[in-house]
């Protein structure tokens, strides 16, 4: 028995096979990597997911293009506003409706909030799966700031289904401005405080430099965008590259890594707050009374004193519950860039009241295709380290 | 534009092509999709930004396989698509465009339309036993019974359990 025991040992040298999630604290959502080890090393890696598969894409076919609005919500569920910005943008480019100035600001507004409480999670989250628990402490403050900001505008603090096709849900409410100037100078001060925590700190130097490190073709050929493919070195941001809503009037800079490694990624995101902090307070400077819903009664619904008072509202109200809007033939693919890139909408209609196929164009799918690659050869501790930084969420990834 | 190009470099790949709302969109036959696709990684449109499916039963060809790309210096985006017959099997596109691997895996699994070369054509999303394709439009919305392991003889999957 002994010798036998031996040779297998021989054979197989020191390899283990480690579950690492279904259910496991640095996986974010339920995702299990199975991690094939020689010692701490790792010889391979296998992603498998999937099990929250809901079937999004399915389900939309049979919803009408309204109702599609609250699945978005459950996609990348640490930045909803942003999936219904990017949905109901793609319907309006079928549609071919330009919305109000007003509801385009307060688009930008919810969607620069949204990514910054998306860079808190990621960040903040990475740094405690590597240790530094008090940079994480410090950022989720400002973090509920903004869900109470989502909640004053939505009623839903991560739900959101904030926006209509044709506009917004409704228009931010009083307190709303005021709370949001506060919130721009807690922000600069509680994220000065994470750089002074982590920026020069030789431990998160050691555990995030050269981890995960990849060149700007590979990222390229990988499908990598956003933060991920900024810190490879790739200035592409579609807020500048092919601006919606009105991105290309306001000041911003597009941060750019040189390694494209896990401390790149983290300070391409720091800096990606700053910059959506000062979109916000352009926005806010520009923000002017007006309707927040288009004026067209064959896409969006008309006020309620109008559908109790009029005869011809009534019937607009109906058609619309009843029929849907009515949709043009054709296929649009409308991208924006979502906290960890592009999130992509492609909606094929055969003029129905559902469309007849949509497809959600996850940013991280193709990020973590490549997270084989990116940890092979490395330790377990930095397949912790590339997994936060990828910024995975497991919504969005199964859909 | 990329497109005058095609039609100089590559005359007759282009079956038809339509432009709305600003998305160029080419229909190209499957046996000169290589080509097309050779030409475009070497004019610049280097991102393979998405990689799915529509399912048209009606239709002969069952299936549109559709490709979107970025030219990341000009910013152009281009739609491909090839229609395929239900198990006609697609090139793969792995050995030039990485991010190819799971957007090719996941479109096997919910359409079941095999990719030709594809290293490691497994499933993605559902698991393997998992009964007929979830993104075809004869899959019911409820899923039918997917925990049904053996034997299944729903009639969207004709018994069958690839």
């Amino acid at each position: 028995m002994e010798s036998i025991a031996l040779s297998k040992q021989q054979l197989d040298g020191d390899r283990m096979i480690v579950n690492m999630g279904p259910s496991h604290p640095v996986t974010h959502g339920t995702l299990r990597i199975v991690l094939e080890l020689e010692g701490e090393t790792i010889t391979k890696a296998t992603p498998e997911i999937g099990y929250l598969h809901r079937g999004v894409e399915k389900l939309g076919e049979n919803l009408s293009y309204q109702q599609f609005i609250p699945l978005t919500d459950r996609l990348n569920y640490t930045s909803s506003m942003m999936n219904n910005v990017g949905y109901t943008l793609a319907v309006e480019k079928l549609l071919d409706v330009k919305i109000p100035r007003r509801a385009e600001l307060i688009r930008v507004l919810v969607s620069e909030l949204a990514r910054i409480g998306d860079h808190i999670v990621c960040v903040g989250i990475n740094a405690v799966d590597i240790g530094a628990f008090t940079a994480f402490l410090y950022l989720f403050k400002q973090r509920e700031t903004i869900y109470d900001l989502f909640e004053m505008a939505a009623g839903q603090r991560l739900h959101t289904s904030f926006t209509r096709i044709g506009g917004l849900m409704r228009d931010i409410p009083e307190g709303f401005v005021p709370l949001t100037e506060h919130f721009l100078v807690e922000c600069e001060a509680a994220i000065n405080e994470l750089e002074r925590l982590l920026t020069r700190n030789p431990i998160w130097h050691d555990r995030t430099k050269g981890v995960g490190a990849i060149s700007a073709e590979e990222a390229i050929s990988w499908g990598y965008t956003g933060p991920c493919l900024r810190a490879a070195g790739v200035p592409q941001d579609l807020r500048k590259a092919q601006p919606y809503l009105g991105y290309e009037t306001y000041d911003f800079d597009i941060p750019v890594g040189t390694t494209g490694d896990v401390f790149d990624r983290y300070l391409v995101r720091v800096e990606e707050m700053r910059q959506s902090l000062r979109i916000i307070r352009q926005v806010l400077d520009r923000l002017e009374p007006g309707p927040v819903m288009v004026d067209d009664y064959k896409v969006a619904l008309p006020p309620k004193e109008k559908i109790y008072t009029r005869m011809e509202s009534l019937i607009h109200h109906f058609k619309l519950i009843m029929h849907g809007i009515e949709m043009p033939v054709g296929e649009v693919y409308s991208a924006t860039e979502g906290a960890n890139g592009e999130l992509g909408f492609y909606i094929v209609s055969d003029g129905g009241k559902n469309p007849y196929r949509i497809r959600v164009r996850p940013p991280c799918l193709p990020i973590f295709s490549s997270f084989d690659a990116q940890v092979k050869g490395r330790l377990i501790a930095d397949a912790v380290a590339v997994l936060g930084a990828m910024n995975v969420i497991a919504g969005e990834l199964d859909r | 534009m990329v497109i005058e190009q095609i039609d100089a470099q590559l005359p007759g790949v282009v079956e038809d092509r339509h432009a709305f709302r600003g998305d160029q969109t080419l229909v190209v036959a499957k046996e000169r999709f290589l080509d097309l696709v050779d030409f475009l990684h070497r004019e610049g449109f280097q991102m393979l930004v998405d990689l799915t499916a529509v399912d048209w039963p009606e239709r002969p060809q069952r299936f549109d396989v559709v490709y979107h790309w970025l030219n990341l210096a000009s910013q152009e985006r281009l739609r491909v698509k090839v229609a395929v017959t239900d198990g006609e099997a697609m090139p793969s596109l792995v050995s030039r465009f990485k991010t190819a691997d799971w957007f090719e895996r996941e479109v096997f699994d919910l359409f079941g339309i095999p990719f030709e070369g594809h290293p490691n054509l497994k499933r993605l999303l559902t698991w393997d036993d998992f009964p007929g394709h979830a993104l075809r439009k004869d899959f019911p919305l409820d899923g039918g019974d997917p925990f049904c392991m053996e034997g299944c003889t729903a009639p969207y999957n004709r018994g069958e359990r690839n």
